[in-house]
Protein backbone atom coordinates (compact mmCIF):
# COMPACT_ATOMS: atom_id res chain seq x y z
CA UNK A 1 0.00 0.00 0.00
CA UNK A 2 2.87 2.52 0.60
CA UNK A 3 3.74 2.22 -3.29
CA UNK A 4 0.19 4.25 -4.16
CA UNK A 5 1.60 7.47 -1.84
CA UNK A 6 4.91 7.63 -3.38
CA UNK A 7 3.65 7.04 -6.93
CA UNK A 8 0.84 10.02 -5.95
CA UNK A 9 3.50 12.49 -4.35
CA UNK A 10 5.94 11.70 -7.94
CA UNK A 11 3.05 12.46 -9.86
CA UNK A 12 1.73 15.73 -7.93
CA UNK A 13 6.24 16.61 -7.92
CA UNK A 14 6.05 16.66 -11.76
CA UNK A 15 2.83 18.49 -12.06
CA UNK A 16 4.42 21.17 -9.77
CA UNK A 17 7.80 21.43 -11.74
CA UNK A 18 5.99 21.49 -15.48
CA UNK A 19 3.31 23.98 -14.15
CA UNK A 20 6.10 26.36 -12.43
CA UNK A 21 8.04 25.97 -15.55
CA UNK A 22 4.91 27.24 -17.75
CA UNK A 23 4.82 30.19 -15.45
CA UNK A 24 8.60 30.76 -15.98
CA UNK A 25 8.13 30.60 -19.96
CA UNK A 26 4.90 32.89 -19.70
CA UNK A 27 6.29 35.05 -17.21
CA UNK A 28 9.78 35.93 -19.69
CA UNK A 29 7.42 36.56 -22.43
CA UNK A 30 5.16 39.11 -20.26
CA UNK A 31 8.88 40.68 -18.97
CA UNK A 32 10.51 41.19 -22.35
CA UNK A 33 8.77 43.57 -23.40
CA UNK A 34 9.16 45.59 -20.08
CA UNK A 35 12.96 44.81 -20.21
CA UNK A 36 13.17 46.17 -24.24
CA UNK A 37 11.32 49.28 -23.20
CA UNK A 38 13.87 49.87 -19.94
CA UNK A 39 16.84 48.92 -22.13
CA UNK A 40 15.67 51.83 -24.82
CA UNK A 41 15.64 54.45 -21.88
CA UNK A 42 18.68 52.91 -20.50
CA UNK A 43 20.77 53.80 -23.46
CA UNK A 44 18.40 57.05 -24.73
CA UNK A 45 19.72 58.27 -20.69
CA UNK A 46 22.88 57.12 -21.25
CA UNK A 47 24.03 58.29 -24.33
CA UNK A 48 22.02 61.70 -23.33
CA UNK A 49 23.85 62.33 -20.01
CA UNK A 50 27.08 62.51 -22.11
CA UNK A 51 25.22 64.83 -24.10
CA UNK A 52 24.69 66.79 -21.51
CA UNK A 53 28.77 66.66 -19.71
CA UNK A 54 29.14 69.11 -22.84
CA UNK A 55 25.92 71.36 -23.12
CA UNK A 56 24.32 72.45 -20.02
CA UNK A 57 20.32 71.17 -20.13
CA UNK A 58 19.88 75.32 -19.27
CA UNK A 59 21.13 75.86 -22.54
CA UNK A 60 19.41 72.73 -24.13
CA UNK A 61 16.27 74.03 -23.11
CA UNK A 62 16.49 77.44 -23.50
CA UNK A 63 18.69 78.62 -26.39
CA UNK A 64 16.40 79.17 -29.20
CA UNK A 65 19.00 77.98 -32.22
CA UNK A 66 19.57 74.43 -32.94
CA UNK A 67 22.53 73.93 -35.31
CA UNK A 68 24.94 71.41 -33.91
CA UNK A 69 26.49 70.26 -37.37
CA UNK A 70 27.35 73.82 -37.61
CA UNK A 71 30.77 75.29 -36.90
CA UNK A 72 29.00 77.69 -34.53
CA UNK A 73 27.05 75.17 -32.59
CA UNK A 74 23.95 75.73 -30.78
CA UNK A 75 22.28 72.95 -28.60
CA UNK A 76 18.95 74.65 -27.93
CA UNK A 77 15.78 72.12 -28.31
CA UNK A 78 13.20 74.88 -28.61
CA UNK A 79 13.25 75.00 -32.71
CA UNK A 80 12.89 71.67 -32.82
CA UNK A 81 9.84 71.19 -29.76
CA UNK A 82 8.00 73.75 -31.71
CA UNK A 83 7.82 72.32 -34.59
CA UNK A 84 6.81 68.89 -33.04
CA UNK A 85 4.01 70.93 -31.13
CA UNK A 86 2.58 73.27 -33.98
CA UNK A 87 2.38 70.17 -36.34
CA UNK A 88 0.47 67.68 -33.79
CA UNK A 89 -1.45 70.58 -32.90
CA UNK A 90 -2.89 70.78 -36.63
CA UNK A 91 -2.96 67.07 -36.69
CA UNK A 92 -5.24 67.77 -33.79
CA UNK A 93 -7.63 70.49 -35.31
CA UNK A 94 -8.29 67.88 -38.26
CA UNK A 95 -8.55 64.55 -35.92
CA UNK A 96 -10.37 65.43 -33.25
CA UNK A 97 -13.45 66.95 -34.44
CA UNK A 98 -13.57 64.57 -37.53
CA UNK A 99 -13.10 61.80 -35.63
CA UNK A 100 -14.97 61.80 -32.56
CA UNK A 101 -17.86 63.16 -35.19
CA UNK A 102 -17.13 59.85 -37.20
CA UNK A 103 -17.52 57.91 -34.05
CA UNK A 104 -20.64 59.68 -33.21
CA UNK A 105 -22.29 58.41 -36.23
CA UNK A 106 -20.93 55.25 -36.69
CA UNK A 107 -22.17 54.70 -33.31
CA UNK A 108 -25.56 56.18 -33.09
CA UNK A 109 -26.48 56.97 -36.57
CA UNK A 110 -25.02 54.36 -39.13
CA UNK A 111 -26.98 51.51 -40.14
CA UNK A 112 -25.19 48.40 -39.82
CA UNK A 113 -24.71 48.08 -43.64
CA UNK A 114 -23.32 51.83 -43.35
CA UNK A 115 -20.93 50.77 -40.82
CA UNK A 116 -19.53 47.86 -42.88
CA UNK A 117 -18.94 49.97 -45.61
CA UNK A 118 -17.67 52.98 -43.76
CA UNK A 119 -15.04 50.91 -40.42
CA UNK A 120 -13.33 48.83 -43.58
CA UNK A 121 -12.40 52.02 -45.66
CA UNK A 122 -11.08 53.84 -42.13
CA UNK A 123 -8.95 50.69 -41.11
CA UNK A 124 -7.72 51.79 -45.00
CA UNK A 125 -6.89 55.05 -44.11
CA UNK A 126 -4.18 53.85 -41.17
CA UNK A 127 -2.74 51.08 -43.39
CA UNK A 128 -1.98 53.29 -46.16
CA UNK A 129 2.16 53.54 -45.31
CA UNK A 130 3.50 56.88 -43.85
CA UNK A 131 5.74 57.82 -46.76
CA UNK A 132 2.64 57.95 -48.90
CA UNK A 133 1.27 60.39 -46.60
CA UNK A 134 4.20 62.60 -46.71
CA UNK A 135 4.29 62.91 -50.74
CA UNK A 136 0.37 63.55 -50.83
CA UNK A 137 1.17 66.03 -48.06
CA UNK A 138 4.08 67.74 -50.62
CA UNK A 139 2.67 67.01 -53.88
CA UNK A 140 -0.96 67.61 -53.68
CA UNK A 141 -2.08 69.33 -50.20
CA UNK A 142 0.52 71.93 -50.12
CA UNK A 143 -0.07 73.03 -54.08
CA UNK A 144 -4.15 73.01 -53.30
CA UNK A 145 -3.18 74.94 -50.07
CA UNK A 146 -0.90 77.19 -51.84
CA UNK A 147 -3.79 78.71 -54.37
CA UNK A 148 -5.29 79.43 -50.87
CA UNK A 149 -2.57 81.01 -49.92
CA UNK A 150 0.03 82.14 -52.84
CA UNK A 151 2.85 83.22 -50.33
CA UNK A 152 2.77 79.35 -48.95
CA UNK A 153 6.50 78.11 -49.28
CA UNK A 154 6.55 74.42 -50.65
CA UNK A 155 7.54 72.96 -46.84
CA UNK A 156 5.53 74.65 -44.15
CA UNK A 157 3.64 72.49 -41.19
CA UNK A 158 0.31 73.37 -42.15
CA UNK A 159 -0.21 70.74 -44.93
CA UNK A 160 2.69 68.33 -42.27
CA UNK A 161 0.04 68.83 -40.01
CA UNK A 162 -3.17 68.90 -41.75
CA UNK A 163 -2.30 64.99 -43.39
CA UNK A 164 -1.35 63.79 -40.30
CA UNK A 165 -4.71 64.46 -39.05
CA UNK A 166 -6.23 62.47 -41.53
CA UNK A 167 -3.76 59.75 -41.23
CA UNK A 168 -4.59 59.45 -37.10
CA UNK A 169 -8.58 60.09 -37.47
CA UNK A 170 -8.65 55.99 -37.69
CA UNK A 171 -7.12 55.93 -34.28
CA UNK A 172 -9.49 58.74 -32.80
CA UNK A 173 -12.68 57.44 -34.35
CA UNK A 174 -12.36 53.69 -33.56
CA UNK A 175 -11.26 53.99 -29.71
CA UNK A 176 -13.89 56.27 -29.43
CA UNK A 177 -16.29 55.07 -31.09
CA UNK A 178 -15.27 51.85 -28.70
CA UNK A 179 -15.82 53.50 -25.66
CA UNK A 180 -19.30 54.90 -27.27
CA UNK A 181 -20.99 51.46 -27.70
CA UNK A 182 -19.71 50.48 -25.00
CA UNK A 183 -22.44 52.72 -23.03
CA UNK A 184 -25.12 50.59 -21.44
CA UNK A 185 -28.62 50.57 -23.99
CA UNK A 186 -30.25 51.39 -20.79
CA UNK A 187 -28.56 54.75 -20.66
CA UNK A 188 -29.80 55.30 -23.97
CA UNK A 189 -33.25 54.39 -23.68
CA UNK A 190 -33.43 56.34 -20.39
CA UNK A 191 -32.83 59.15 -22.83
CA UNK A 192 -34.92 58.52 -25.45
CA UNK A 193 -38.12 57.54 -22.86
CA UNK A 194 -37.85 61.69 -21.76
CA UNK A 195 -38.47 62.72 -25.48
CA UNK A 196 -35.08 63.58 -26.01
CA UNK A 197 -33.08 63.49 -30.14
CA UNK A 198 -31.15 61.24 -31.57
CA UNK A 199 -28.66 63.99 -30.81
CA UNK A 200 -29.39 65.02 -27.86
CA UNK A 201 -29.44 61.38 -26.36
CA UNK A 202 -26.05 61.52 -28.18
CA UNK A 203 -24.38 64.82 -26.86
CA UNK A 204 -26.30 65.01 -23.45
CA UNK A 205 -25.75 61.09 -22.45
CA UNK A 206 -23.69 58.79 -24.82
CA UNK A 207 -20.71 61.15 -25.00
CA UNK A 208 -20.64 62.57 -21.32
CA UNK A 209 -20.71 58.96 -19.89
CA UNK A 210 -18.08 57.81 -22.89
CA UNK A 211 -15.78 60.33 -22.13
CA UNK A 212 -13.09 58.74 -20.64
CA UNK A 213 -12.94 56.41 -23.38
CA UNK A 214 -13.05 58.97 -25.89
CA UNK A 215 -9.79 61.25 -23.68
CA UNK A 216 -8.14 57.94 -24.20
CA UNK A 217 -9.04 58.37 -27.67
CA UNK A 218 -7.39 61.85 -28.42
CA UNK A 219 -4.35 60.85 -25.77
CA UNK A 220 -3.09 58.16 -28.20
CA UNK A 221 -4.41 60.33 -31.62
CA UNK A 222 -1.59 63.32 -29.61
CA UNK A 223 1.08 60.31 -29.49
CA UNK A 224 0.83 59.16 -32.77
CA UNK A 225 0.92 62.78 -34.52
CA UNK A 226 4.44 63.61 -31.87
CA UNK A 227 5.79 60.24 -33.29
CA UNK A 228 4.81 60.83 -36.88
CA UNK A 229 8.34 61.20 -38.84
CA UNK A 230 8.14 60.67 -42.37
CA UNK A 231 5.53 63.01 -43.54
CA UNK A 232 6.92 65.77 -41.45
CA UNK A 233 10.31 64.84 -42.89
CA UNK A 234 8.94 64.90 -46.48
CA UNK A 235 6.27 68.15 -46.05
CA UNK A 236 7.11 70.05 -43.44
CA UNK A 237 11.22 71.08 -44.26
CA UNK A 238 14.21 69.90 -42.35
CA UNK A 239 15.29 73.49 -41.31
CA UNK A 240 15.08 74.16 -37.51
CA UNK A 241 12.96 77.09 -37.24
CA UNK A 242 11.71 78.63 -34.37
CA UNK A 243 8.37 79.26 -34.98
CA UNK A 244 4.40 79.34 -33.95
CA UNK A 245 3.16 79.77 -37.59
CA UNK A 246 2.11 76.78 -39.39
CA UNK A 247 2.29 78.41 -42.67
CA UNK A 248 6.42 78.02 -42.45
CA UNK A 249 8.90 75.59 -42.84
CA UNK A 250 10.14 74.09 -39.86
CA UNK A 251 11.82 70.95 -38.53
CA UNK A 252 10.27 68.82 -35.46
CA UNK A 253 12.43 66.31 -33.26
CA UNK A 254 11.77 63.05 -35.10
CA UNK A 255 12.43 64.64 -38.78
CA UNK A 256 15.98 65.92 -36.94
CA UNK A 257 16.65 62.03 -36.25
CA UNK A 258 15.94 60.96 -39.16
CA UNK A 259 17.76 63.52 -40.98
CA UNK A 260 20.92 63.17 -38.42
CA UNK A 261 20.87 59.53 -38.12
CA UNK A 262 21.42 58.84 -42.39
CA UNK A 263 24.27 60.87 -42.26
CA UNK A 264 27.61 59.16 -41.20
CA UNK A 265 28.71 60.40 -37.91
CA UNK A 266 30.86 58.93 -35.72
CA UNK A 267 30.33 57.24 -32.84
CA UNK A 268 30.94 59.24 -29.71
CA UNK A 269 30.66 62.87 -30.88
CA UNK A 270 28.57 65.40 -29.54
CA UNK A 271 26.48 65.61 -33.14
CA UNK A 272 25.86 61.83 -32.29
CA UNK A 273 24.71 62.18 -28.88
CA UNK A 274 22.25 64.82 -29.84
CA UNK A 275 20.17 62.10 -31.62
CA UNK A 276 19.80 60.70 -28.11
CA UNK A 277 19.18 64.13 -26.39
CA UNK A 278 16.09 64.78 -29.14
CA UNK A 279 15.09 61.73 -28.49
CA UNK A 280 14.77 61.59 -24.61
CA UNK A 281 12.99 65.10 -25.20
CA UNK A 282 10.78 62.39 -27.62
CA UNK A 283 9.73 60.52 -25.09
CA UNK A 284 9.63 62.49 -22.12
CA UNK A 285 7.02 64.41 -24.31
CA UNK A 286 4.44 61.64 -24.77
CA UNK A 287 4.96 60.52 -21.32
CA UNK A 288 3.57 63.88 -20.01
CA UNK A 289 0.63 63.51 -22.45
CA UNK A 290 0.17 59.58 -21.13
CA UNK A 291 0.70 60.59 -17.47
CA UNK A 292 -2.31 63.52 -18.51
CA UNK A 293 -4.26 61.26 -19.96
CA UNK A 294 -4.23 58.77 -17.48
CA UNK A 295 -5.29 61.30 -14.68
CA UNK A 296 -8.15 62.48 -17.17
CA UNK A 297 -9.06 58.75 -17.43
CA UNK A 298 -9.29 58.39 -13.16
CA UNK A 299 -11.38 61.68 -13.08
CA UNK A 300 -13.77 60.52 -15.76
CA UNK A 301 -14.17 57.37 -14.15
CA UNK A 302 -14.28 58.16 -10.76
CA UNK A 303 -17.68 60.51 -12.14
CA UNK A 304 -18.86 58.11 -14.28
CA UNK B 1 -78.34 69.41 -31.11
CA UNK B 2 -78.79 70.83 -28.17
CA UNK B 3 -75.59 71.26 -25.40
CA UNK B 4 -76.92 68.87 -23.61
CA UNK B 5 -76.48 65.68 -26.79
CA UNK B 6 -73.44 67.76 -27.37
CA UNK B 7 -71.65 66.66 -23.82
CA UNK B 8 -72.98 63.43 -23.82
CA UNK B 9 -71.19 62.71 -26.96
CA UNK B 10 -68.72 64.30 -25.94
CA UNK B 11 -68.49 62.21 -22.96
CA UNK B 12 -69.22 59.04 -24.85
CA UNK B 13 -65.75 59.57 -26.91
CA UNK B 14 -63.43 61.15 -24.65
CA UNK B 15 -64.31 57.26 -22.72
CA UNK B 16 -66.17 59.28 -19.52
CA UNK B 17 -66.80 55.53 -18.30
CA UNK B 18 -65.06 53.11 -16.03
CA UNK B 19 -62.65 50.38 -17.81
CA UNK B 20 -64.70 47.41 -19.41
CA UNK B 21 -63.06 44.46 -18.04
CA UNK B 22 -62.99 40.69 -18.87
CA UNK B 23 -65.15 39.54 -16.29
CA UNK B 24 -67.32 42.56 -16.37
CA UNK B 25 -66.42 43.05 -12.97
CA UNK B 26 -67.79 45.77 -11.74
CA UNK B 27 -65.43 48.83 -11.58
CA UNK B 28 -65.56 51.90 -9.69
CA UNK B 29 -67.64 54.59 -10.01
CA UNK B 30 -65.96 58.02 -11.06
CA UNK B 31 -63.28 56.65 -13.36
CA UNK B 32 -62.64 57.76 -16.79
CA UNK B 33 -60.47 56.27 -19.54
CA UNK B 34 -56.84 57.38 -20.41
CA UNK B 35 -56.30 55.02 -23.16
CA UNK B 36 -57.79 52.36 -25.06
CA UNK B 37 -56.15 49.71 -26.49
CA UNK B 38 -57.55 48.16 -29.81
CA UNK B 39 -56.54 44.79 -31.24
CA UNK B 40 -52.81 45.80 -30.91
CA UNK B 41 -50.43 42.87 -32.31
CA UNK B 42 -46.55 43.58 -32.30
CA UNK B 43 -44.22 42.11 -34.22
CA UNK B 44 -40.12 41.65 -33.46
CA UNK B 45 -39.47 40.94 -37.03
CA UNK B 46 -40.79 37.33 -38.05
CA UNK B 47 -41.81 37.01 -33.96
CA UNK B 48 -45.86 37.79 -33.36
CA UNK B 49 -45.04 38.92 -29.81
CA UNK B 50 -48.69 40.24 -28.68
CA UNK B 51 -51.52 38.65 -29.98
CA UNK B 52 -54.61 40.63 -30.36
CA UNK B 53 -54.39 42.93 -26.99
CA UNK B 54 -57.52 44.82 -25.77
CA UNK B 55 -57.63 46.43 -22.71
CA UNK B 56 -59.04 50.01 -21.52
CA UNK B 57 -56.84 51.71 -19.15
CA UNK B 58 -58.54 54.12 -16.44
CA UNK B 59 -56.93 57.79 -15.45
CA UNK B 60 -55.39 57.96 -12.58
CA UNK B 61 -55.69 54.41 -11.46
CA UNK B 62 -52.63 51.93 -11.40
CA UNK B 63 -52.80 48.71 -14.23
CA UNK B 64 -50.91 46.26 -13.32
CA UNK B 65 -49.75 44.01 -16.17
CA UNK B 66 -48.34 40.38 -14.59
CA UNK B 67 -47.42 36.88 -16.26
CA UNK B 68 -44.79 34.79 -16.53
CA UNK B 69 -41.26 35.45 -17.99
CA UNK B 70 -41.49 35.87 -21.68
CA UNK B 71 -45.03 36.18 -21.91
CA UNK B 72 -44.95 39.88 -23.91
CA UNK B 73 -45.86 42.12 -21.07
CA UNK B 74 -43.16 44.47 -21.07
CA UNK B 75 -43.39 44.41 -24.81
CA UNK B 76 -46.58 45.48 -24.67
CA UNK B 77 -45.56 48.21 -22.15
CA UNK B 78 -42.91 49.29 -24.34
CA UNK B 79 -45.74 49.70 -27.00
CA UNK B 80 -46.86 52.76 -25.03
CA UNK B 81 -43.88 55.19 -25.50
CA UNK B 82 -42.88 53.86 -28.67
CA UNK B 83 -39.90 52.03 -27.06
CA UNK B 84 -39.36 49.42 -30.17
CA UNK B 85 -38.98 51.98 -32.92
CA UNK B 86 -35.33 52.29 -31.73
CA UNK B 87 -34.61 49.07 -33.20
CA UNK B 88 -35.03 48.17 -36.56
CA UNK B 89 -37.54 45.83 -37.30
CA UNK B 90 -40.47 46.34 -35.07
CA UNK B 91 -43.88 46.39 -36.24
CA UNK B 92 -46.84 47.54 -34.71
CA UNK B 93 -50.76 46.97 -35.74
CA UNK B 94 -53.76 48.15 -34.35
CA UNK B 95 -54.23 50.93 -31.91
CA UNK B 96 -53.21 52.66 -28.84
CA UNK B 97 -55.87 55.97 -28.39
CA UNK B 98 -54.90 58.53 -25.53
CA UNK B 99 -57.94 60.00 -24.39
CA UNK B 100 -59.49 62.54 -23.80
CA UNK B 101 -57.45 64.04 -27.36
CA UNK B 102 -57.81 60.56 -29.23
CA UNK B 103 -54.51 60.36 -30.19
CA UNK B 104 -53.13 57.09 -31.85
CA UNK B 105 -49.87 56.20 -30.22
CA UNK B 106 -48.90 53.69 -32.59
CA UNK B 107 -50.71 55.88 -35.44
CA UNK B 108 -47.82 55.87 -38.89
CA UNK B 109 -47.74 59.29 -39.09
CA UNK B 110 -47.08 59.90 -35.16
CA UNK B 111 -44.16 61.04 -33.94
CA UNK B 112 -42.57 58.91 -31.47
CA UNK B 113 -41.22 61.69 -29.14
CA UNK B 114 -44.50 63.83 -28.96
CA UNK B 115 -45.52 60.40 -27.81
CA UNK B 116 -42.69 60.29 -25.13
CA UNK B 117 -43.04 63.74 -24.12
CA UNK B 118 -46.43 62.56 -23.07
CA UNK B 119 -45.48 59.81 -21.55
CA UNK B 120 -43.23 58.84 -19.28
CA UNK B 121 -40.91 55.76 -18.30
CA UNK B 122 -39.16 54.47 -15.44
CA UNK B 123 -36.95 51.36 -16.27
CA UNK B 124 -35.45 47.86 -14.37
CA UNK B 125 -32.47 49.30 -13.51
CA UNK B 126 -32.25 52.49 -12.10
CA UNK B 127 -30.73 54.71 -15.36
CA UNK B 128 -29.57 57.71 -13.76
CA UNK B 129 -27.66 59.97 -16.09
CA UNK B 130 -23.89 60.57 -15.57
CA UNK B 131 -25.09 64.31 -14.56
CA UNK B 132 -25.52 65.91 -11.16
CA UNK B 133 -29.25 64.95 -9.49
CA UNK B 134 -30.54 68.33 -10.43
CA UNK B 135 -29.44 67.81 -14.38
CA UNK B 136 -30.98 64.41 -14.00
CA UNK B 137 -34.38 65.62 -13.21
CA UNK B 138 -34.07 68.46 -15.45
CA UNK B 139 -33.10 66.85 -18.08
CA UNK B 140 -37.04 66.44 -19.47
CA UNK B 141 -36.82 70.25 -19.36
CA UNK B 142 -34.01 71.02 -20.73
CA UNK B 143 -34.79 68.67 -23.93
CA UNK B 144 -37.50 70.20 -24.56
CA UNK B 145 -35.79 73.39 -24.21
CA UNK B 146 -36.89 74.92 -20.72
CA UNK B 147 -34.17 77.83 -20.50
CA UNK B 148 -35.76 79.86 -17.43
CA UNK B 149 -33.39 78.95 -14.15
CA UNK B 150 -36.64 79.77 -12.34
CA UNK B 151 -39.42 77.21 -13.83
CA UNK B 152 -36.27 74.73 -13.69
CA UNK B 153 -35.67 75.42 -10.25
CA UNK B 154 -39.53 74.65 -9.13
CA UNK B 155 -40.17 72.24 -11.33
CA UNK B 156 -36.85 70.35 -9.98
CA UNK B 157 -37.83 70.66 -6.32
CA UNK B 158 -41.66 69.50 -7.17
CA UNK B 159 -40.28 65.75 -8.92
CA UNK B 160 -38.17 65.31 -6.12
CA UNK B 161 -40.92 66.57 -3.61
CA UNK B 162 -43.28 63.95 -5.44
CA UNK B 163 -40.96 61.29 -5.55
CA UNK B 164 -39.59 61.55 -1.86
CA UNK B 165 -36.34 62.11 -2.12
CA UNK B 166 -36.13 66.11 -1.38
CA UNK B 167 -35.34 65.94 2.02
CA UNK B 168 -32.48 63.24 1.17
CA UNK B 169 -30.54 65.30 -1.69
CA UNK B 170 -31.95 68.64 -0.90
CA UNK B 171 -28.30 69.92 0.11
CA UNK B 172 -26.08 68.03 -2.73
CA UNK B 173 -28.27 68.84 -5.75
CA UNK B 174 -25.21 69.07 -7.66
CA UNK B 175 -23.61 65.96 -6.50
CA UNK B 176 -23.21 63.28 -8.68
CA UNK B 177 -26.35 61.13 -9.03
CA UNK B 178 -23.95 57.87 -9.15
CA UNK B 179 -23.51 58.40 -5.26
CA UNK B 180 -26.70 57.80 -4.31
CA UNK B 181 -28.02 53.86 -3.11
CA UNK B 182 -29.90 51.92 -5.47
CA UNK B 183 -33.43 52.73 -3.94
CA UNK B 184 -32.60 56.31 -4.11
CA UNK B 185 -31.52 55.95 -7.72
CA UNK B 186 -34.76 54.69 -8.43
CA UNK B 187 -36.51 57.37 -6.72
CA UNK B 188 -34.67 60.18 -8.73
CA UNK B 189 -35.13 58.32 -11.97
CA UNK B 190 -39.26 58.47 -10.95
CA UNK B 191 -38.84 62.36 -9.92
CA UNK B 192 -36.68 62.51 -13.80
CA UNK B 193 -39.90 61.01 -15.32
CA UNK B 194 -42.07 63.32 -13.11
CA UNK B 195 -40.60 66.46 -13.78
CA UNK B 196 -42.23 67.05 -17.50
CA UNK B 197 -45.91 66.25 -15.84
CA UNK B 198 -46.86 63.20 -17.65
CA UNK B 199 -49.97 61.70 -18.45
CA UNK B 200 -49.36 57.88 -18.41
CA UNK B 201 -46.50 57.14 -16.01
CA UNK B 202 -45.22 53.22 -16.99
CA UNK B 203 -43.24 51.28 -14.60
CA UNK B 204 -41.20 48.47 -15.91
CA UNK B 205 -40.54 46.03 -12.82
CA UNK B 206 -38.90 49.10 -11.31
CA UNK B 207 -38.28 46.96 -7.91
CA UNK B 208 -36.65 44.35 -9.42
CA UNK B 209 -32.86 45.59 -8.62
CA UNK B 210 -34.03 46.61 -5.40
CA UNK B 211 -33.89 45.43 -1.30
CA UNK B 212 -36.91 44.54 0.57
CA UNK B 213 -37.32 48.28 1.89
CA UNK B 214 -36.60 50.30 -1.31
CA UNK B 215 -39.24 48.13 -2.58
CA UNK B 216 -41.83 49.56 -0.05
CA UNK B 217 -41.06 53.24 -0.60
CA UNK B 218 -41.40 52.48 -4.09
CA UNK B 219 -44.52 50.66 -3.74
CA UNK B 220 -45.98 53.31 -1.33
CA UNK B 221 -45.30 56.23 -3.85
CA UNK B 222 -46.70 54.14 -6.48
CA UNK B 223 -49.78 54.54 -4.45
CA UNK B 224 -49.32 58.30 -3.80
CA UNK B 225 -48.22 59.04 -7.75
CA UNK B 226 -51.59 57.82 -8.45
CA UNK B 227 -53.59 60.62 -7.77
CA UNK B 228 -51.54 62.80 -10.40
CA UNK B 229 -51.22 60.37 -12.69
CA UNK B 230 -52.32 57.18 -14.86
CA UNK B 231 -49.78 54.32 -13.96
CA UNK B 232 -49.19 51.02 -15.62
CA UNK B 233 -46.78 49.11 -14.00
CA UNK B 234 -44.96 45.53 -14.80
CA UNK B 235 -44.50 43.44 -12.15
CA UNK B 236 -43.14 40.27 -11.31
CA UNK B 237 -44.08 39.86 -7.89
CA UNK B 238 -47.51 39.19 -7.58
CA UNK B 239 -47.82 40.68 -4.20
CA UNK B 240 -46.65 43.85 -5.17
CA UNK B 241 -49.46 43.78 -8.07
CA UNK B 242 -51.85 43.00 -5.74
CA UNK B 243 -50.47 45.93 -2.96
CA UNK B 244 -50.67 48.65 -5.77
CA UNK B 245 -52.47 48.36 -8.80
CA UNK B 246 -56.55 48.76 -8.73
CA UNK B 247 -56.19 47.32 -12.20
CA UNK B 248 -54.53 43.52 -13.07
CA UNK B 249 -54.10 42.33 -16.79
CA UNK B 250 -52.67 38.65 -16.85
CA UNK B 251 -51.02 37.90 -19.88
CA UNK B 252 -49.82 34.59 -21.05
CA UNK B 253 -47.81 34.03 -24.59
CA UNK B 254 -48.28 37.84 -25.55
CA UNK B 255 -52.03 37.28 -25.40
CA UNK B 256 -54.06 38.93 -22.56
CA UNK B 257 -56.05 35.85 -20.40
CA UNK B 258 -57.62 38.05 -18.46
CA UNK B 259 -58.29 41.64 -16.81
CA UNK B 260 -60.14 42.40 -14.25
CA UNK B 261 -60.29 44.64 -10.95
CA UNK B 262 -57.35 43.30 -8.61
CA UNK B 263 -59.46 42.03 -5.80
CA UNK B 264 -61.48 40.15 -8.88
CA UNK B 265 -58.30 38.36 -10.34
CA UNK B 266 -56.74 37.84 -7.00
CA UNK B 267 -59.60 36.27 -5.03
CA UNK B 268 -62.19 35.21 -7.93
CA UNK B 269 -60.46 34.91 -11.48
CA UNK B 270 -62.90 33.42 -13.71
CA UNK B 271 -60.41 31.50 -16.07
CA UNK B 272 -58.25 28.45 -15.18
CA UNK B 273 -55.09 29.63 -16.29
CA UNK B 274 -55.02 33.00 -13.75
CA UNK B 275 -55.87 31.12 -10.73
CA UNK B 276 -52.94 28.20 -12.03
CA UNK B 277 -50.53 31.38 -12.23
CA UNK B 278 -51.68 33.65 -9.09
CA UNK B 279 -51.71 30.81 -7.01
CA UNK B 280 -48.19 29.45 -8.19
CA UNK B 281 -48.32 26.08 -9.93
CA UNK B 282 -46.48 27.90 -12.78
CA UNK B 283 -45.02 30.55 -14.09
Amino acid sequence: MSAVPSELSQRFRLRQVRERAVEVLLFLAAFSSVAITLGIVGVLVYESLAFFGHVSLWDFLTDTQWTPLFDDAHYGILPLMAGTLVTTAMALVVAIPIGTITAIYLSEYASHRMREIIKPVLELLSAVPTVVYGYFALLFITPLLQKLFPDLPGFNMLSAGLVIGIMIIPYVSSLSEDAIRAVPMHLREGSYAMGATRLQTALRVVIPSAISGIAAAYILGISRAIGETMVVAIAAGMQPNLTWNPKEPAETITAYIVQVSLGDLPHGTLAYQTIFAAGLTLLVMTLVFNIAGYYLRQRFRQAY
Amino acid sequence: MGPDMQTANAAKTTGDRAPRTGTGGLAEAGTRLKAQVRNLNFYYGNVHALKNINLEIAEKRVTALIGPSGCGKTTYLRCFNRMHDLYVDNRYEGEIVLRPDGLNIIGKGVDPIEVRMRISMVFQKPNPFPKSIYENVAYGLRVRGVRKRSIVDEKVEQALQAAALWDEVKDRLHGLAFNLSGGQQQRLCIARALATDPEILLFDEPTSALDPIATARIEELVHELKQRVTIIIVTHNMQQAARVSDYTAFMYLGEVVEFSGTDTIFTNPSKKQTEDYITGRYG
